[in-house]
């Protein structure tokens, strides 16, 4: 059936392009409209509390969203296959709590002030494992990635509260600390690590080879395969890439809070998907990318910061949040079907 | 014949900046197998949904037994009066059964208002038995090969109480025997006083099944005739509006160094798996610069072994040489790797990265060779690429960065066509490469293949038009339920040799220029 509209679409795109250059609304919305609303938002926080806009009150906003954004970026990448990962708040918890107990468990002074290092790179090495684990059952089994994370998700935070029966582990040494609460010349750490994660991540996928094939694989992954592309092991790939940044998220966290929690990380994963989709990556696969990942990621902090300084109860947070994100993509999608058919 | 059961005059339809339908026009009587003929883009596809009320028309009037159709006349409101239409993709749910599908949404009632199962599954057998069907209602719709399913289609329809039933290419996936069962309902269809519109593009079923013809031309009305008194070439005249629509090939580039050779590829058949169809010990060789043209019905084979010769599908047995070199066959790369390029079937689904820019889709397998570092992309070698490839086919394009999906049908195939001679291949597999893109369009295709065999290149042409094989080959390999039934000259060829080879196995009489495979 579809051959006519072809024919339709044929001499649209031939024909030399003779729309008029007139503004149009919702094209600008599409492209701009979540940094726009991001801007207003900023302005009415700040006509309303004084305290909103002050340095101090905005390197706390950016602290708090380097911890989900760098997994953000991590699952801007699943979601570019056409997946989702739901266990990256349990694998956050999961791959802190491991490093945490390990150093704690030896012993910090055992590793001559390096006992950081050991935490780091047990959680990434949990994390990355964890992923790995996720994009094998994925491929290996096609079981949707959805059902996978999900069984993924009560999976680890389960182990979580096994392996310290529940209980927190805190009392770490100044140098772990500092990667939670330090800071570079004013800047904090963990704000630091989202940049240099944001920064690698949007050169990957802009750039080079490897994110050509992940927006393949999203865009058509039966176009991808038989283009040459290895599609299992690209999907492998960016669970493990996200589950690294889990780990990572969680060190960052457990050090910012001075203790490593079973119930860090809970309803994260709704956070990072969140600022994924508000950010413009399609559910579908193959379209999107980390710049708007990272405003995404940035209006979540600014409106539930926003919110708590103008003392709304957390309750409404919630609801806010979710109209935010239903609004965000519906006016996507709105947008992209009259692009469709004009 | 009684009277008109369906008029359609001056029907209009304009897309931005196309005008899909401009002034057609249609009558079918009662009782009346009506062949609405034209090539692609001719305007079947759109008439058939301002008729079936998905979509409005720009002008014109529509009168179904009398009664004038306007846009408040929803394809419900439309199946209500008698109008049904089966789609070449069906309508139905493969996990219901056969008499939930034909009742979807009608299902009868208990006065209770639960649904009145046993009615259901009562009634449903007394349609399948009147169309001599052996199908039990109970059975899920998705254990159905493609015929039956049809079949349920047409069920479904009778159902309605449909008395102009549209059928939009309703052979085209089906077997030639299925295809005669289906003539036959479509005959029983006609004796009780049922008008069907009959959209195909096999003429010769046109003679077979249908009372009259009406074709249409680049969206307007050409001629209605009946089918007693035309012939296959008249209705193609028509259709084309001129009388040959390929000029075959003069100059011939094949050597003798064989570049691709294909030995004994077996496949025992997977019915979970329709692109896996058995493949008997199928072995071919292809020279340098030589075209090779695979005919054969859908189904025979001929796609099928490029999927396996390309490392897309699996099979059970078989070897791959190119250049003297075996292929391992697991993964298209291997198959890259070696040398070995496919334009696949459908260009949509299996070739295009529809909402990706141009760039992207064409430099896609290139950029190994086009990398820095063997991880960035090098955008000075991509573009430079980009402009090659696009001057050399012929592309047109407000610019690389425009979505492929925006282009049209023959752009967007000499975008993949593009995809694969930047990977400068020693062979390369085209499948229907000329399905639904315009005359012009197709010329030039045909113009790149015959460049790349000039370029030594070893080619497989696939096509499901008799014309195009014959046009572009230098020989014609005939394929036939997973079997290699002929290797011919191309132009020694003549259309019933082929035909024939194709559906029956073996050569017509006395034809001595074919040679059999085995």
């Amino acid at each position: 059936m579809g051959k006519d509209k072809t024919m339709a679409t044929a001499t649209l795109a031939t024909e030399p392009p003779n729309r008029k250059r007139s503004f149009d609304v919702v094209q600008f919305l599409e492209k701009y409209g979540v940094l726009l609303f991001l801007i207003v938002l900023c302005v009415a926080f700040g006509m309303s509390s004084p305290n909103f806009l002050s340095v101090r009150n905005l390197t706390n906003i950016l602290t708090e969203v380097s911890i989900y954004g760098i997994v953000a970026v991590g699952m801007t990448c699943v979601i570019l296959t056409g997946g989702v990962d739901l266990a990256v708040g349990s694998v956050l918890a999961f791959a802190a709590l491991a490093g945490a107990w390990v150093i704690t468990g030896v012993g910090q002074g055992a590793f001559f002030g390096m006992g950081f290092l050991v935490a780091l790179l047990i959680a990434c090495a949990i994390g990355t494992l964890t992923g790995y684990i996720h994009g094998k059952t994925i491929t290996a089994f096609n079981v949707p990635p959805f059902i996978v994370t999900l069984g993924g998700m009560t999976i680890w935070r389960g182990a979580t509260l096994v392996m310290n029966d529940g209980a927190p582990i805190a009392g770490f040494d100044a140098g772990y600390r500092w990667w939670g609460r330090g800071d570079v010349l004013g800047i904090p750490v963990p704000v630091l690590v989202l940049f240099a994660v944001a920064a690698v991540g949007y050169v990957v996928l802009r750039y080079t080879r490897y994110g050509r094939q992940i927006y393949a694989v999203g865009g058509n992954p039966e176009a991808a395969r038989l283009t040459g592309i290895d599609v299992s092991r690209i999907l492998v790939s960016v669970y493990v890439i996200v589950g690294f940044l889990a780990g990572l998220a969680g060190f960052l966290l457990s050090a910012r809070l001075g203790s490593a929690e079973a119930i860090a990380g809970s309803s994260y994963e709704l956070r990072i998907i969140a600022s994924v989709v508000i950010g413009g990556t399609s559910l579908f696969g193959g379209m999107g990318g980390i710049g708007g990942t990272m405003i995404g990621a940035l209006l979540i902090g600014v409106l539930l910061n926003g919110l708590v300084m103008m003392n709304v109860s957390p309750y409404y947070q919630q609801i806010v949040m979710g109209v935010i994100i239903v609004l965000a993509v519906a006016f996507d999608t709105y947008a992209k079907m009259r692009r469709g058919k004009r | 014949m009684g009277h008109a059961i369906l008029e359609a005059a001056d029907i209009r339809k304009v897309f931005p900046g196309v005008v899909a339908l401009d002034g057609v026009r249609l009558a079918v009587e009662q009782g009346e197998v009506h062949a609405l003929l034209g090539e692609n883009g001719a305007g079947k596809s759109t008439f058939l949904k301002i008729l079936a009320g998905a979509q409005p028309s720009d002008g014109g009037e529509l009168l179904f037994d009398g009664r004038t159709l306007d846009r408040a006349d929803t394809p419900i409101v439309r199946q209500r009066l008698g109008i049904v239409t089966i789609y070449q993709e069906f309508n139905l749910l493969p996990a219901m059964t056969i008499a939930e599908n034909m009742y979807l949404g009608r299902e009868p009632l208990r006065r209770n208002g639960l649904i009145d199962w046993r009615r259901m599954y009562r009634d449903a057998q007394a349609v399948i038995d009147e169309l001599g069907l052996d199908l039990d209602p109970r059975m899920p719709v998705r254990v159905l090969s493609v015929a039956e399913q049809q079949m349920v289609e047409i069920s479904k329809a009778l159902t309605m109480n449909a008395r102009l039933i549209i059928m939009d290419e309703p052979t085209a996936a089906l077997s030639g025997k299925e295809v005669d069962k289906l003539h036959r309902i479509i005959h029983g269809l006609r004796a009780k006083g049922i008008s069907i519109i009959y959209v195909t593009h096999r003429l010769v079923e046109v003679m077979a099944v249908c009372d009259r013809y009406t074709v249409f031309r680049d969206g307007r009305y050409v001629a209605t005739r009946d089918v007693q008194g035309s012939s296959v070439s008249d209705m193609v005249r028509l259709m084309v509006g001129r009388d040959v629509e390929f000029q075959r090939r003069s100059d011939r580039f094949a050597g003798e160094r064989v570049m691709l050779e294909v030995r004994g590829v077996s496949r025992a058949g997977n019915l979970a798996d329709p692109h896996a169809c058995v493949l008997d010990d199928l072995s071919v060789q292809v020279r340098a610069g030589e075209i090779v043209g695979f005919a054969g019905l859908v189904g025979a084979g001929r796609t099928e072994l490029a999927r396996v010769i390309f490392g897309a599908d699996g099979c059970d047995s078989g070897v791959i040489v190119v250049d003297g070199r075996v292929v391992p066959m697991r993964k298209p790369g291997d198959a890259i790797a070696a040398g070995i390029a496919l334009v696949p079937e459908d260009r949509k689904q299996q070739g295009c990265f529809l909402p990706h820019s141009i760039r992207h889709n064409m430099s896609l397998p290139s950029l190994k060779r086009l990398s820095k570092w063997k991880f960035f992309v090098d955008e000075a070698g991509e573009r430079a690429l980009i402009a090659d490839y696009t001057r050399k086919l012929g592309i047109r394009m407000a610019n690389d960065e425009v979505a492929i999906g925006t282009l049209s049908g023959g752009n967007q195939q000499k975008v993949l066509l593009a995809r694969c001679m930047a990977l400068h291949p020693k062979v390369l597999i085209v499948d229907e490469p000329t399905r639904g893109i315009d005359v012009g369009a197709k010329a030039e295709v045909h113009q790149v293949l015959f460049e790349m065999a000039k370029a030594g290149v070893a080619v497989i042409v696939i096509s499901s038009e008799l014309p195009e094989v014959m046009a572009v080959s230098d020989r014609i390999v005939t394929f036939r339920e997973g079997r290699i039934t002929g290797s011919v000259a191309a132009e020694a060829a003549t259309e019933e040799d082929l035909m024939s080879l194709m559906a029956l196995g073996g050569p017509a009489d006395g034809a001595a220029h074919v040679h059999a495979a085995h």
